[in-house]
């Protein structure tokens, strides 16, 4: 897999408005690489999920953005981390319904849904780290 | 407050609301607020939210949208949420949000008039 420098973005979280900073940057991203209507409103919404949580649950951390080249696939990967207070049940977070605070409850089930790839490492007092992909459909 | 807010209009006996821009979480809140407000002070009985701007609504926005339909419902207004794009409707869906107890409508024009077919309606009819 080939990620040239160039292709990756860090937007820091910090604040309210940075979910909207990072949602617009990933849209521009998927957009500007021919991704479907559905795949741009899929990468979109899970970045305003996981974006959210950061910020809910953190107050900051960051995004990282990159667009990956497999062959002649393409796919956007975004990275979240924070040094939170982690999620204690992640089984129980990722079953969905389960809610912390307002903005979960279908944040990472839901997001998990939205994605090709996902990964998620956590534990209390240890932060959070998800990684997300989503590769483009080739028709 | 950094951005404007969302503009609410009177039809008739109806408010609509257009939200034409990328929603921050604030502007969320306040929209909720504003509109129940809008409500009471002009005696609507119908709400129609067009989101047909919008590209992307998380499970946040979801969420606000469907609790803001079910507390006008307790003050006695009907909500119809208008112009869901395909990719959205898609996107919630697979996530698991149903919109449930949400009416909705393709276009503005119908939610139009399904607040008109309501409201010719006597009380406690169900439209089909």
């Amino acid at each position: 897999m080939y990620q040239s420098e160039r292709e990756r973005w860090e937007i820091r979280i910090d604040k309210e408005a940075d979910i909207v900073a990072v949602r617009q940057r990933v849209r521009d991203i998927a957009k500007e690489h021919r991704f479907d209507q559905f795949a741009v409103a899929a990468l979109t919404t899970a970045a305003s999920e996981l974006s959210r949580n950061v910020w809910v649950h953190a107050q900051k951390g960051i995004a990282l953005i990159s667009v990956l080249r497999n062959g002649h696939k393409i796919g956007v990967e975004l990275e979240f981390v924070d040094h939170g207070p982690g999620i204690a049940d992640l089984n129980r977070a990722l079953a969905g319904g389960f809610s912390t605070s307002h903005s979960l409850g279908l944040g990472l089930s839901g997001t998990k849904r939205l994605v090709d790839e996902f990964s998620i490492d956590t534990g209390p007092a240890r932060g959070t780290k998800i990684v997300i992909r989503k590769w483009k459909k080739e028709f | 407050m950094p951005y404007g807010p969302i503009p609410i209009l009177k039809l008739g006996s109806t408010l609509l609301a257009t939200i034409q821009i990328e929603l921050h979480d604030t502007v969320v809140d306040s929209f909720q607020n504003d509109v129940l407000e809008e409500i009471e002070r002009t005696g609507s009985n119908g709400l129609i939210i067009d989101i047909s701007a919008l590209e992307t609504v998380d499970s946040y926005v979801a969420r606000m949208l469907a609790n803001t339909g079910k507390m006008a419902k307790l003050m006695g207004a009907e909500t119809v949420i208008v112009g869901m794009r395909p990719a959205v409707a898609a996107t919630l869906v697979r996530m698991g949000y149903f919109m449930e107890g949400i009416s909705t409508a393709l276009s503005l024009e119908e939610g139009l008039e399904l607040h008109a077919r309501r409201s010719k309606l006597p009380d406690g009819m169900v439209d089909s």
